[in-house]
């Protein structure tokens, strides 16, 4: 039998030689995500479509507002991969520039609703009461209204500006984000390194900024990833409807509006434009799904 | 319950005002008017036209005046179409949509109920997984990519169904457009229900009707059914507000005389009180029909009190 010092020895040589790493939160997460075969394979391919519809345009022989008119409405060739379209305009830079400007916008309103979603939310939680009450009462008025038809008097009204669709579109999508962050916020602030941050003279402002904002940002981070797709389908449904982006830029919707009209005759006009879109769409959904699960603390 | 009902009623008054305020000064603000044309018209033909629309009063006075009209029930004279009044547009038009409409949301209701419930009771086997993918390409897949791949293949390809068109609501010409603008909530109604019934089914007072050897169908329809239907009744809100909106591009897709259809026309054409009685409209819509879903569900969710 070994005496007690060997006991103690032996089990300090034993914790030496384990080497127990200490994982945040998020490094759990990776981990977790990365395991999520779906959601991985899906982040590779978001990766390619962006890289494409970064550098395609620019390594292109042609350009997307160049016309060709001895090869109008031409099906695929090796001249041009994806055909071209009605006025003899190459769709395969054409689908790439559109993607651009559908991913542009996606993540552009996406950035500005969850900017002013999560703060709103979060002042509104963290400040409680009266304030609160007010806070909330607003956001139910703004969601009782119709707001995709404001956005359309908008567009057609005050011109067919990209930056305004940005921040149209944005101004819509907040509220959902608020509310979750709300939600959040309250459950937040009975902690207690809230309460020791309010001891230590922190500002109000400051406990939201440092302490609230970036506990929550897991939630926001899923629900931005989910938020970014819906984004670039509203920016499809006005660019479907003539009032988005307008000729000779174009986006995936406006491509997905100049093939549904000529698909008697040329399906590749509409059927490219829609593949990639709906690849895209599919693919942040399976990445936001993968990020929930990675950072649902419920699945531990 | 009649004073939730109508506490719940009177709240949807301040959200109403604020509706109708800002799509006034929206349109009263908006550059351009809808009677300049190429061709310049004399100033004392258009002082004549400011005067009969009354646009040439105090902003503050046209507001009040407009306010107290649609109080009423009366939207004014359609700028563009001169012989119309917004009401006659609007009741000419709201027919074919509340048909479409309602056709496409019992559908969505229905089916998507049914296949999710399908999809719970044979959780983790084939058919489970091909519905819930399938489901996966409904919510994906936008109706402005659905709708023309539904005419591609039904309209031009098999020839079974119109491309388009509204013959006074035929059940031919209302195929297409249904399926186009139910799709997506027929999967979101079907995935949301599977959660929610694989949730029920899993929970003891289940348990408990199976130990009393309750026949399967039975303890469905009669104990699981109404519990896992919360979740879907809180969706219907947000389905009915995604409808009517979709049905901008549907209508527009499937050239149909509707709401939708008149609202982009109204747009492009800036007819300023068009618009703006179509959004008062649809607005009033929203907010009548979210009071309802409250009121539903109030009435299935005991732990609601009110």
């Amino acid at each position: 039998m070994l005496s007690k010092t060997a006991k103690v020895e032996a089990l300090n040589n034993f914790s030496t030689n384990l080497e127990i790493e200490g994982r945040s939160l998020w490094q759990d997460a990776r981990i977790r995500f990365m395991r999520n075969k779906a959601a991985m394979v899906s982040l590779f391919i978001l990766f390619l479509i962006t890289l494409s519809v970064i550098f395609v345009p620019m390594f292109s022989q042609y350009a997307f507002d160049d016309t060709d008119w001895y090869a109008m409405h031409a099906p695929p060739s090796v001249d041009h991969w994806f055909g071209t379209d009605s006025l003899g305009r190459d769709l395969f830079v054409r689908t790439f520039i559109g993607g651009r400007i559908s991913m542009m916008v996606g993540v552009m309103g996406a950035f500005v609703a969850v900017l002013i979603g999560t703060l709103y939310g979060a002042a509104s939680g963290f400040i409680g009461g009266k304030t609160d009450r007010v806070m909330m009462r607003i956001l139910e008025i703004l969601y009782a209204i119709p707001f995709m038809f404001l956005v359309i008097v908008l567009v057609t009204f005050f011109g067919r500006d990209i930056i305004l669709i940005f921040v149209a579109i944005g101004a819509i999508a907040w509220l959902d984000m608020a509310r979750i962050v709300r939600g959040q916020t309250l459950s937040l602030r009975g902690k207690e390194f809230i309460e020791a941050a309010h001891v230590c003279g922190v500002s109000k402002w400051g406990i939201i900024t440092r302490h609230i904002v970036p506990n929550v940002l897991g939630i926001v981070a899923v629900y931005s990833t989910l938020l970014i797709p819906s984004m670039i389908l509203t920016e499809s449904f006005l660019s479907f409807l003539g009032l988005g982006v307008q000729e000779p830029m174009t986006s995936w919707g406006a491509l997905l509006q100049e093939g549904a009209q000529t698909m008697e005759l040329a399906i590749w006009q509409l059927g490219f434009p829609a593949l990639f879109m709906v690849v895209t769409l599919f693919c942040f959904n399976y990445v936001g799904d993968g990020l929930r699960d990675a950072l649902d603390p419920k699945d531990r | 319950m009649l004073k939730f009902i109508l506490k719940r009623i009177l709240e949807a008054i301040p959200t109403m005002l604020v509706l109708i305020t800002v799509s006034f000064f929206l349109m009263r603000f908006a550059p351009g008017s809808p009677f300049s044309s190429e061709k310049t018209l004399p100033p004392q033909v258009m002082a004549n036209i400011n005067a009969k629309y009354g646009l040439d009063k105090p902003v503050l006075e046209q507001y009040v005046t407009y306010l107290t009209n649609v109080i009423q029930g009366d939207l004014g004279p359609s700028f563009k179409y001169k012989d119309f009044t917004v009401n006659e547009l609007v009741a000419s038009a709201l027919p074919v949509s509340a048909k479409i409409g309602a056709f496409a949301f019992v559908f969505a209701l229905v089916f998507g109920v049914f296949v999710g419930t399908i999809a719970a009771l044979n959780q983790n086997t084939w058919l489970d997984y091909s519905i819930m993918s399938t489901a996966m390409i409904g919510v994906v897949l936008p109706s402005f990519v659905l709708a023309p791949a539904l005419i591609y293949l039904f309209s031009i390809d098999l020839g079974w169904f119109p491309a388009g068109g509204w013959l006074d609501g035929s059940l031919k010409y209302m195929v297409l457009p249904v399926l186009g603008m139910s799709m997506l909530y027929v999967a979101t109604f079907a995935r949301i229900t599977r959660g929610s019934m694989i949730e029920t089914m899993n929970s003891n007072f289940i348990r408990t009707a199976r130990s009393k050897g309750l026949s399967f169908p039975y303890i469905v329809m009669k104990h699981a059914l109404k519990p896992a239907m919360l979740p879907v009744v809180s969706y219907m809100g947000p389905a009915f507000v995604g409808i009517i909106t979709g049905s901008v591009v549907i209508e527009t897709i499937f050239g149909l005389p509707g709401i939708g259809k008149l609202f982009v026309n109204a747009a492009f054409n800036r007819d300023y009180s068009l618009v703006m009685g179509v959004t008062i409209l649809i607005g009033f819509l929203f907010i009548l029909f979210n009071a309802v879903v409250d009121i539903l569900l109030a009435y299935v969710d005991p732990k609601i009190r009110y």
